[in-house]
């Protein structure tokens, strides 16, 4: 229980829940950073002669840096769409081979490779793919014969429909809890908070989700197991179903957010501005709502952000433990018979999510600031 | 003794004992076998089956990759499938794997077992309302043997040289004869489609006792009641729902709580803690699935036969099948054929752990040094832990092997039938020529032992159109023990197929002819309750 060394060291803290997600806290880090950076080389681009450019950045610098990221993310999904491809020719055995399995004959074999060309070099396949993806055609899945778009339209909105549902529920839920945290710090309230929140992410989310169906579904049979959706489902039956997954889904995202909010307010709390709210004698959650919480909102959307990534694109075990047809298991079984247009398709939109967030995130946390905001 | 057949019978009407099983006790009782089957016959006519209801199944190994088309049926998901909304020519007898008529009435091979008559049922709808005609059959033969064809019964069917129609029967000219010829039309890939499946392959319309009302690949599928089914005796409930479970402890969660009536793939790890709740009933059915060590006779060190028998007596049977199947399964005899084939030939001892006998052939191999052996996870459930065990069974005997965990994607690819000494499963196939030709042919692509033998592929042509059912067997004892004492592969188990059901599933039959009661489990079983 780290309780009580947190108070003193805020942001030892914030490493310290940061550091137990190696991968998170990297691309926190360097988010935050690229953000400013690029708006910092913008600003000094136009201490010289003023291009066009450089009066639409000085004019409306937000604008521009949306500008800027977007044109970033293009090359980015482009360089993406590479590695998967690259991937996935990499793994053994291509999609005749693994998709037939144990089964396949030679004849067999050939003529799947013949039929889908790829007895082609790679890089034709590739440029193909990518000449029809240019024009919105994703192809047809390889093994199921169709439409990629189709199919995964219905899968991204199971996904999103979940994500969403356990957003709205962890994110006010988290920030109010971290709230609340700092006001009772060191208190018993902050303390229990603290040990059931990092409990719950302690603990994997499969057997979280099994403890969840044990108790709910098995034993008192009162929530609804499996949580298979499909589309004559009402949407009271959608909303029962998802419930468990939901349920797990949040306390496994809480303590993260949660102890992000703590830190970040904690750290703002020391300043002389607030000993100041607290000396004209405002109240405890006054004084953390309404002037701790707004300076210490920038690396709580950050991690709020890649929370609500992780929603969406790192689900898979939720998917599997609850049998939800997501995006995850999706993709893992294209992979698994390397079933490339479905894949491609699955890993751009994955990171498409990645970086719409993440530069949300940045913006937000621009326009959050009033010292970014208002560059000189 | 009135007493204990009586009690057999009562197990029959609970359905706790099956016609073979009944026929073995009631036969230890000195019951004549004519007597038995008949009493067999009324016990289970006691047991009426019940019409209704709404049938879910909780299955293991749908992907969302999974294909409408039958003919590209991969998946335990997409077998059921094709079983509940699709009809073959012929059915194998759950019991005693003989052919039995489906949608081909009788049939009649030519001297030579190399021209087939088939007789084709009369006034059979399919789905969407088109009688079924011999021109639908043909087409769709045809279609799964096609130079073009990406069918999974391709290598069944490659013996076929000509497919005809003459007036309403169908007739088949082989290459060669081939006395099994009616066992082999049982293939699921096999499914007759209206016009043979050219117009459309992926429309899953047939004749079966269901109608598909929706799919959604790797998700869930739908089906109601067939009303114009050509049979009476199948398809007990009105509408059946698949789920796909691929997460076995899921699928255990959502059969104890009584979200589904059934469930496949039960892990033998947990299976005595399934056994424990009140209203589950667990199914194990034997079958002809195998689990193997296979050595390629033609590499080296595995060229010399002394190693080979070293290494099969240093394979701790009984320990295997405790350990690795939870004692679902039977002992193997390092040859791929068990007592549910047809023509089984009895009598071949069996091979025991001794290592004296394993330390006195590695010595007179020569070998020395450690022998790799190349496992993973996905050649059978337990492989890895199965490896470690070897390994420990054969330190005993003085022989060290060195076991290498490789990755499970591509195992299939880089390590089976590539590497010398790997671990695989076998599923069964419907006739020992079969299994015998799919994997130890000289010329077979599947011969993973690489057991190359002029003799063994003679009496194996020999036997094919052999319509001398005595002669047959006797030289398929000959074909055992060649593999057994001189092949490539060891043998240690095979495995039962361990389901699930709640005990309002009445009437599951136990079929040895592939897991999930042949696949037909949802045409065949009845709701009570």
């Amino acid at each position: 229980m780290t309780g009580g060394g947190s108070t003193r060291d805020p942001a030892a803290t914030m490493a310290g829940v940061a550091g137990s997600d190696p991968q998170l806290s990297l691309a926190a880090g360097t988010d935050a950073s690229t953000g400013n950076q690029s708006l910092n080389t913008a600003t000094s681009n136009d201490q010289g002669a003023l291009s066009p450019w450089g009066k639409f950045v000085r004019k409306s610098p937000l604008a521009a840096l949306i500008l800027q990221r977007l044109a970033l993310s293009v090359g980015l999904l482009f360089a993406v769409s590479i590695m998967i491809f690259g991937g996935v020719e990499a793994l053994p055995g291509d999609f005749a081979t693994t998709y037939l399995g144990q089964s396949a004959t030679p004849q067999a074999v050939a003529n799947i490779r013949k039929d889908l060309g790829l007895d082609q070099p790679a890089t034709t396949r590739y440029f193909q793919w990518l000449g029809g993806a240019l024009q919105g055609d994703f192809g047809n899945s390889w093994a199921s014969r169709n439409s990629v778009g189709e199919q995964i339209g219905r899968r991204l909105g199971n996904s999103l429909f979940l994500a969403f549902f356990a957003a709205i529920i962890s994110i006010p839920l988290a920030i109010g809890l971290g709230m609340l945290a700092v006001q009772f710090r060191d208190r018993m309230v902050d303390k229990v908070i603290n040990v059931i929140s990092l409990a719950a992410i302690s603990l994997p989310e499969f057997f979280v989700g099994y403890l969840l169906i044990l108790f709910f579904a098995v034993q008192m049979g009162v929530a609804t197991f499996p949580a298979t959706v499909y589309d004559s489902m009402g949407l009271t039956e959608r909303l029962s179903a998802i419930a468990l997954p939901t349920a797990t889904l949040v306390l496994v995202v809480l303590a993260h957010m949660m102890r992000m909010t703590r830190a970040a307010i904690l750290n703002v709390m020391s300043s002389a501005y607030v000993e100041t709210a607290e000396l004209k004698g405002l109240s405890g959650l006054r004084i953390i709502a309404r002037h701790a919480a707004p300076n210490a909102v920038a690396p709580v959307i950050n991690v709020v952000a890649l929370n609500l990534a992780y929603l969406v694109v790192g689900v898979v075990v939720v998917e599997v433990v609850f049998v939800y047809p997501g995006m995850g298991q999706y993709m893992v079984d294209a992979v698994t018979v390397r079933d490339m247009p479905v894949v491609q398709a699955c890993g751009l939109i994955f990171a498409a999510f990645y970086i719409f967030l993440n530069m949300v995130a940045d913006i937000l946390a621009i326009v959050a600031n009033p010292r970014l905001r208002h560059p000189r | 003794m009135t007493d204990f057949t009586n009690y057999l019978a009562r197990q029959v009407m609970l359905g706790k004992m099956n016609r073979r099983e009944f026929m073995g006790r009631a036969a230890a009782f000195g019951v004549t076998l004519a007597a038995a089957g008949t009493m067999f016959d009324t016990a289970a006519k006691a047991q009426e089956p019940k019409r209704g209801g709404h049938l879910k199944l909780g299955l293991e190994g749908a992907a969302a990759t999974d294909s409408k088309d039958p003919a590209k049926s991969l998946s335990q998901f997409t077998f059921v499938m094709g079983r509940n909304w699709g009809d073959m020519l012929v059915e194998s007898e759950p019991l005693t794997g003989q052919p039995v008529p489906a949608l081909a009435e009788s049939w009649e091979p030519s001297a030579d077992a190399a021209t087939w008559t088939f007789k084709i049922r009369q006034g059979v709808k399919f789905h969407d309302g088109k009688e079924l005609t011999v021109d639908d059959v043909v087409k769709t033969l045809q279609r799964h043997t096609d130079e073009k064809s990406e069918s999974g019964a391709l290598g069944v069917m490659k013996s076929i040289k000509e497919i005809k129609a003459d007036g309403g029967n169908l007739v088949l000219v082989l290459t060669e004869g081939n006395a099994d010829l009616p066992l082999l039309l049982t293939d699921y890939h096999l499914v007759i489609q209206p016009n043979g499946g050219l117009d459309d392959p992926n429309a899953m319309i047939g004749t079966g006792p269901y109608k598909v009302t929706s799919f959604e690949p790797g998700v869930r599928a739908t089906f109601e009641k067939n009303a114009d089914d050509w049979r009476t005796d199948r398809g007990y409930v009105d509408t059946i729902e698949m789920i796909a479970m691929n997460d076995a402890t899921a699928r255990i969660a959502a059969l104890s709580s009584g979200q589904v009536h059934y469930i496949n793939r039960v892990d033998p790890k947990t299976v005595d803690l399934l056994k424990r709740a009140p209203t589950v009933e667990i199914l194990n059915t034997s079958g002809r699935g195998h689990y193997v060590f296979i050595m390629h006779c033609d590499t080296a060190p595995f060229d010399n036969n002394d190693l080979r028998m070293a290494l099969k007596y240093s394979m701790d049977r009984e320990t295997m099948v405790q350990k690795i199947l939870g004692g679902y399964g039977k002992v193997g005899n390092d040859f791929p054929i068990n007592e549910t084939y047809a023509l089984f030939p009895e009598g071949i001892e069996q091979r025991a752990y001794d290592p004296d006998k394993a330390a006195f052939h590695y010595k007179k191999s020569g070998h020395s040094g450690p022998v790799l052996l190349r496992t993973s996870d996905v050649a059978f459930p337990g492989a890895v832990d199965a490896a470690v065990l070897y390994q420990e069974s054969a330190k005993k005997a003085g022989i060290e092997i060195e076991v290498k965990r490789e990755p499970g994607d591509g195992y299939w690819s880089n390590v089976w039938n590539v590497q010398p000494f790997s671990t695989s499963y076998w599923g069964g196939r419907p006739t020992q020529d079969q299994m015998y030709s799919t994997a130890y042919l000289s010329t077979a692509d599947w011969n993973d032992t690489r057991f190359k033998r002029e003799d063994f592929d003679k009496i194996l042509l020999e036997a094919r159109s052999e319509l001398d059912e005595a002669k047959r067997k006797d030289m398929y004892r000959t074909m055992a023990m060649m593999v057994r004492d001189e092949g490539g592969v060891i043998l240690p188990m095979f495995n039962d197929f361990v389901n699930a059901s709640t005990k309002q599933v009445k009437g599951y039959v136990h079929d040895i002819g592939n897991d999930m009661s042949n696949g037909y489990v949802a045409t065949r079983v009845w709701l009570e309750g």
